[in-house]
């Protein structure tokens, strides 16, 4: 079953007169665990920005279901929000409230619940992440990585539809990171979370990605989507394969 | 290979560079002894001199046989010589060189730089500093304007009772604004109070007109001081608390993580710190009043001979609601304008550490501009007004 959730048509991304990626197309189905790379500084972060409405497209149209996302009322746009959570790269953690504050702001914005619910909801967030017992010490009580799972438990606080992550694992031990991305698949196939991630850590590509977009600097275009996998079996492209090999292997070679 | 081993005293610690001339087409560089930061080497420039004496030639030869340490300033050195090789299209033979430096070459030419990349420092022309002085102040006003729309539909969406924010961020506002600025107050009112009481004293006393000393005290501190004197400490205390505050949510993407969630910062972070302002601030200012008449008194009473009763009879006379209900609107005036500068300071800050301080110092120099100007016009009407 393929339905599309989030479908970018020709979309241009640009600061002023600086195009950063022009005419990107690609579509992000349903429980996809969908990946966004590319090396550095080519658009990654900006892409993200633009699909979680940080900034506004030059050209083209985001489209969530069957949603226009930037021609949308400010409301409606709203309404489209509330189903996704981000985690940022920083985690961006509210550094004026508790763990448990951060987590439980947007159920008690959001949400009905009672006050006993919201903190029982909170602890199984934080639970979750691997950060039991931490819901009364302030971020900057906690370290980088906890920081990250901290964000991760406060964007899943309202169960969302699409979860983006901006860089994941950076900072992660290697041990974390692999949590985390187990982590993701289970989210995937437990809760039928749409997952979209920026990043170049090779080892998550593969391990969760099942579909992906490969923007490049140089001619400010994507040059591919698909899956990871298939991408290094069967792309032509020199860039990509360097890329998918850490500049190992060339396309001959991995014939 | 770099610094360590035998240690050589300092003043033996050199680098030797000599240039040999083999044949017709080549040219030996031998570098010897230790290519450390500390030691004493031929400037560069000086080689690459002489290089340009001993053209022409199409091979150079590096050779390092006697090379005892070397650091950085070994690579920095040969970069430098291979850039005047790559001018020249000198072929440069490396292969004498340690394997560390031939890598360390080979990595640093290994990312070309972009076209167009690097940042030129050249000067702009006048005009140009001009015209981008003018573009930024349009889009500063662009920024308020902006801004001040953002509030006021925040503001709408409060008055039908659907703004989000939390009381709990409101309280916490109001608490650092009021209570927590009355010792400031206190002092600076109560001395301006004291001030304004001498300087007229002593003209008044000429005349013998000492009790009209509680006139001026009275009237200068409520109509003028108690509220100038309140925006202006608050806009250094409170306004430049909140454009270092939101400044740094702003660096930390919490301003972002907000919108994502759906939560509309104006209405989370300005609205609370708005609202704390323009409740607290006229209250001060009627606290600063009294204080500055206090003030007055305390000079009038001990120094000019006019005794408490006649000081208050006198000021009663002086003093009316109007002159007060100007003060207070003053105030009310004031904090508008210190929460918006500061407030907007916040918001549109830049993304790194310096940008929190530019905005802290944006939001105060904006708010004192502000008052002031305000102040005067108001103070015109009022006059024209006959009020």
């Amino acid at each position: 079953m393929n339905t599309p959730h989030i479908t970018v048509k020709d979309l241009t991304m640009a600061y002023g007169d600086f195009v950063i990626q022009r005419d990107l197309n690609f579509t992000i189905n349903r429980c996809d665990v969908f990946i966004i790379m590319g090396g550095s500084g080519c658009g990654k972060s900006t892409l993200l920005k633009h699909l979680i409405g940080l900034q506004q497209p030059t050209q083209g149209d985001i489209i969530y279901d069957r949603q226009n996302f930037w021609r949308s009322s400010d409301a409606e746009r709203i309404r489209i929000l509330r189903r996704i959570g981000v985690l940022y790269q920083s985690g961006a953690l509210f550094s004026s409230l508790t763990l448990a504050e951060n987590i439980a702001l947007p159920l008690g914005e959001f949400t009905h619940f009672s006050r006993a619910e919201i903190a029982d909801i909170v602890s199984y967030k934080l639970a979750l992440v691997g950060l039991a017992g931490f819901e009364d010490y302030y971020p900057s009580e906690i370290s980088g990585g906890m920081q990250k799972r901290a964000g991760l438990a406060r964007a899943m606080a309202l169960d969302p539809e699409i979860l983006f992550f901006d860089e994941p694992s950076a900072g992660l031990d290697p041990v974390s990171a692999r949590l985390l991305d187990d982590l993701i698949i289970n989210l995937s196939d437990a809760l039928g979370t749409t997952i979209v991630v920026v990043t170049h850590e090779l080892a998550s590509i593969f391990a969760i990605g099942t579909n992906a977009v490969f923007l490049d600097t140089e001619t400010k275009t994507m040059l591919a989507t698909d899956s990871p996998k298939r991408l290094l079996a069967e792309s032509k492209d020199s860039k990509i394969i360097q890329f998918l090999t850490r500049g190992e292997g060339n396309v001959e070679k991995t014939r | 290979m770099t610094a360590g081993a035998d240690n050589p005293s300092m003043k033996d610690i050199s680098g030797d560079i000599n240039l040999e001339r083999i044949d017709a087409e080549a040219l030996v560089i031998h570098l010897t002894g230790n290519w450390i930061q500390a030691a004493k080497i031929k400037p560069v420039e000086q080689v690459l001199a002489e290089l340009a004496i001993l053209t022409p030639f199409v091979r150079i030869v590096l050779q390092a046989a006697d090379l005892k340490q070397w650091d950085s300033r070994l690579p920095t050195y040969l970069l430098a010589i291979l850039d005047y090789c790559q001018a020249k299209r000198i072929q440069p033979d490396l292969s004498g060189l340690p394997e560390g430096v031939q890598g360390l070459l080979k990595l640093a030419r290994a990312v070309p730089e972009r076209a167009g990349d690097r940042r030129s420092a050249q000067q702009t022309p006048a005009l140009a500093k001009i015209g981008t002085m003018v573009l930024s102040g349009l889009a500063d006003t662009k920024g308020l304007v902006i801004f001040i729309g953002e509030t006021v539909l925040a503001g709408i969406s409060l008055m039908r009772g659907k703004a989000r924010f939390r009381a709990v961020d409101l309280f916490l506002c109001i608490q650092e604004a009021g209570p927590g600025a009355l010792a400031i107050v206190t002092l600076i009112s109560l001395l301006v109070g004291l001030i304004l009481a001498f300087v007229g004293a002593v003209q008044l006393a000429m005349f013998g007109a000492q009790i009209f000393i509680a006139d001026l005290v009275g009237l200068g501190t409520v109509r003028e001081m108690g509220a100038l004197m309140t925006a202006v400490i608050m806009s250094g205390r409170t306004g430049a608390a909140y454009a270092a505050q939101l400044g740094t949510m702003n660096v930390n993407s919490e301003i972002d993580a907000l919108k994502t969630m759906g939560i509309s910062p104006m209405e989370f972070l300005v609205l609370p710190r708005m609202l704390a302002l323009i409740l607290m601030l006229p209250l001060l200012c009627i606290y600063a009043d009294f204080m500055g008449i206090l003030g007055g008194a305390i000079v009038t009473t001990s120094a000019f001979d006019v005794s408490l009763t006649q000081y208050f009879n006198q000021l009663r006379k002086a003093v009316d609601l109007t002159d007060f209900s100007i003060g207070l609107f003053k105030s009310l005036v004031f904090a508008v304008l210190i929460a918006t500068a500061g407030c907007m300071r916040g918001m549109q800050c830049g993304r790194s550490a310096s940008a929190v301080g530019d905005a802290a110092t944006a939001s105060v120099v904006n708010s004192i501009v502000y008052i002031v100007v305000a102040d005067s016009i108001i103070t015109l009407i009022c006059n024209r007004l006959g009020i």
